[in-house]
């Protein structure tokens, strides 16, 4: 039996996109109309079958990359043709790095804003990092070949496991420059996403872990034992608390 | 995306790419397909990052989705064009891999919702798909799909129909009701 009610109404309700008012007027009619109960009762069971067979695909991680690809920093293409210059912006650039430094002596100035900050300069090393092109550091799943590479490299010795096990596979490490010291970095892989670990070493007390999210990408950041890490990736912010539990736990 | 100045950039980089995955999962259910998408989806951040210049604030995602959903029909009226022109015809299913007898012996319930769901016309399909999976306000996919709200409501309402019959055609439908 066709229902007037049904077809005016009866999405809009399912949906909650009904007004206060008009959503009790059909409530009423809904105790009388058997028609609207079942149309009811196969929208919620339809809608229930969508969303339970988890039929959203996310993007691939290929299409992540060359999206993040288009957003390399712009070279600095007038180093090459006008030195002078250059030897400015790299002194302006020293000075800068030194001013920060300098701030960073004074833990309790270490702020939310900062934070960001930091994160954010994590975030567009792990985007670098994505592109295509060579890349300074070794390619291996082998903790402990890449744990001589880093050390050798960074200058400070740090901790590398491999979690193949529990889905995060050791790819390899790296050297990079976060506010303009170096930095040792970690490559894994979960799920077909990668990931950063950036580590350096810190004076400052152990904390738990902070997590934030930036274009697009999560960071969980951790200090423990006088290092700091900073996790990065497309994962899911649990997958990202997972690999920190996994690096916390370690002995 | 270079041609966007530094500012610009980092807004877009902020408000848009967050919503990669609403760009893909839309693709692929306008096209059928997972490389196609990846293919359009990409296209549509390019173009999207191009505009960026017209985009004056709001809602971003309806925004980059409306041209994703551009650049889809597009693609389907160069490659695919006998997909558009069955549109809102009930009675003819498109020529998808799936039929009834399909669905039902499939076997596999999340493999027969994909099916069913790909049965539909893209004009139907997108609106369930910018509902269930992306859970738009239908404000939002009026302002996606540059119809009127009372459109929306109705060609959602068209859409169950057509999904549900064509589920409930199969003989295993208690199964999916179990997932």
């Amino acid at each position: 039996m066709k229902c007037d009610f049904a077809d005016s109404f009866l999405q809009g309700y399912f949906d909650g996109e009904l007004s206060g008012r008009r959503a009790a007027e059909f409530e009423r009619h809904l105790q009388h109309c058997d028609h609207c109960a079942d149309e009811l009762v196969d929208l919620d069971w339809l809608s229930g079958a969508l969303r339970l067979t988890r039929l959203y695909e996310p993007a691939p991680a290929s299409l992540r990359r060359t999206i993040n690809a288009h957003f390399r920093p712009i070279e600095p293409a007038i180093a090459v043709s006008q030195p002078l210059l250059w030897h400015w912006l790299a002194a302006a650039t020293a000075l800068l790095f030194l001013a920060i430094g300098l701030w960073k002596v004074s833990p309790r100035l270490r702020s939310d804003d900062y934070q960001a900050e930091l994160a954010g300069e994590i975030v567009e090393a792990h985007v670098r990092s994505l592109q295509p092109g060579p890349i300074s550091g070794i390619a291996s799943h082998d903790a402990g070949v890449v744990q001589g590479w880093l050390d050798r490299g960074a200058g400070f010795a740090l901790p590398v496991r491999d979690f193949k096990k529990v889905g995060f596979t050791l790819n390899g490490g790296r050297l990079d420059v976060v506010e303009g010291r170096m930095v040792a970095v970690l490559g894994y892989e979960h799920n077909g996403r990668p990931i950063s670990v950036f580590i350096w070493p810190t004076q400052e007390p152990d904390t738990s872990p902070r997590t934030g999210s930036r274009q697009g990408f999560q960071w969980v950041d951790w200090r423990k034992d006088k290092m700091e890490f900073c996790a990065v990736s497309d994962a899911t912010p649990a997958e990202l608390e997972h690999l920190n539990r996994l690096m916390s736990d370690q002995p | 995306m270079s041609e966007l100045e530094p500012e610009d950039r980092a807004r877009f980089q902020e408000l848009v790419l967050p919503h990669v995955d609403a760009a893909f999962n839309l693709s692929r259910w306008l096209l059928r397909g997972r490389a196609d998408a990846e293919d359009v989806a990409q296209e549509a951040l390019l173009r999207a990052c191009r505009f960026f210049r017209g985009f004056h604030g709001g809602d971003a995602r309806a925004w980059l989705l409306q041209i994703v959903r551009n650049t889809c029909y597009t693609w389907l009226e160069k490659n695919r064009p006998m997909e558009l022109s069955m549109e809102f015809d009930e009675e003819i299913h498109l020529q998808a891999s799936a039929t009834p007898e399909t669905l039902a012996i499939s076997g596999d319930d999340r493999q027969r919702l994909i099916l069913a769901l790909e049965t539909l016309p893209p004009r139907f399909r997108e609106v369930l798909v910018l509902r269930e999976l992306e859970g738009c306000s239908y404000k939002e996919i009026a302002a996606i799909t540059s119809l009127p709200i009372g459109t929306v409501m109705s060609s959602l309402s068209r859409a169950r129909r057509q999904l549900y019959s064509a589920l409930a055609n199969c003989s295993q439908k208690g199964a999916v009701r179990e997932v």
